[in-house]
């Protein structure tokens, strides 16, 4: 077996201790956060500030590297331009992550902490991602 | 404690997102590729997405409820409080769509891209914070409480 599904491992792993220590998890923190104009909870600015810390670190390992630690080479995203879809498909996002104060990540993490609950917006999320595919075919 | 703010975490939010950059940087500096939960789990379910391998995607997401749940066990439980079953699959259903469409997440743009300075993601993620915010003053104008 190959150790690549094994760091993924790790990282979603890490990935959803970091969400749960952080609040994440907790969709009333994440709405708290949202609600700017209410009775704002700065929490998650807390958990993206930490995050992006540590990433732009990581980004300044990257030129340095000539390859990833267990893959042949880098594979990342390229593009620079601004287009409808971006910022339509952000805005579409936006308002699903107000109305439950979740997003994918939280999704799945929760199914450890409140299965049903995590288990119907995890389920409606891949109806989701199958209707974008079955209207625009493969991209 | 937070001066002004006695409901916000912000210890254990600079923790946790501290931890999701350390498993970000395992996935670029392991794998070469962006942790974005979106992308991945539309790999991981056959729908395209992420260029990485079906099993590694798969075992990312595995992991994502195996985290959380060593920290609910370690903590003795942590508070969650979600939202009944229709605004449940409205968001869903929302939040994959527009997460297809849009190339990305709080993961993918916020995290990964916005750290490394991505037009795209920066402006995805001004977006989606923009919609969220109001999103919830709307709902909130409207007296919609979603939450139990």
């Amino acid at each position: 077996m190959s150790t690549r599904p094994l760091v993924a491992l790790a990282g979603g792993t890490v990935f959803g201790a970091g969400l749960t220590v952080g609040g994440m998890t907790d969709p009333a923190r994440v709405r708290g956060f949202l609600d700017l104009f209410g009775d704002w909870d700065p929490t998650l600015a807390f958990v993206m500030g930490g995050a992006l810390v540590v990433m732009a670190i990581a980004w300044r390992i990257v030129p340095g590297m000539a390859r990833p630690l267990f893959e042949d080479g880098f594979h990342l995203p390229t593009r620079s331009d601004l287009d409808g879809r971006l910022i339509s498909g952000a805005a579409l996002f936006g308002i699903g992550w107000g109305v439950a104060g979740l997003c994918p990540g939280p999704g799945f993490a929760a199914l450890a902490i409140a299965p049903a609950d995590a288990a119907i917006f995890v389920i409606a999320m891949l109806a989701g991602f199958v209707l974008v595919r079955l209207t625009e075919g493969k991209r | 404690m937070l001066p002004g703010f006695p409901d916000a975490a912000p210890l254990d939010g600079l923790v946790g997102g501290a931890l999701i950059g350390v498993a970000a940087a395992i996935m670029l500096l392991g794998l070469g590729r962006i942790a974005g939960v979106s992308g991945i789990a539309a790999k991981a379910v056959g729908l395209g997405g992420s260029g990485m391998d079906r099993t590694s995607a798969l075992a990312f997401i595995i992991g994502l409820p195996l985290g959380a749940m060593l920290i609910a066990v370690a903590r003795g439980g942590v508070e969650a409080s979600f939202a009944g079953p229709v605004p449940l699959i409205i968001a869903g259903l929302l939040v994959g769509i527009g997460t297809r469409i849009g190339s990305g997440c709080t993961s993918g743009h916020g995290v990964c891209g916005m750290s490394r300075l991505s037009v795209r993601s920066i402006v995805a993620t001004l977006t989606f914070m923009a919609a969220g915010i109001a999103t919830v003053a709307i709902m909130n104008a409207l007296g919609l409480e979603v939450l139990s």
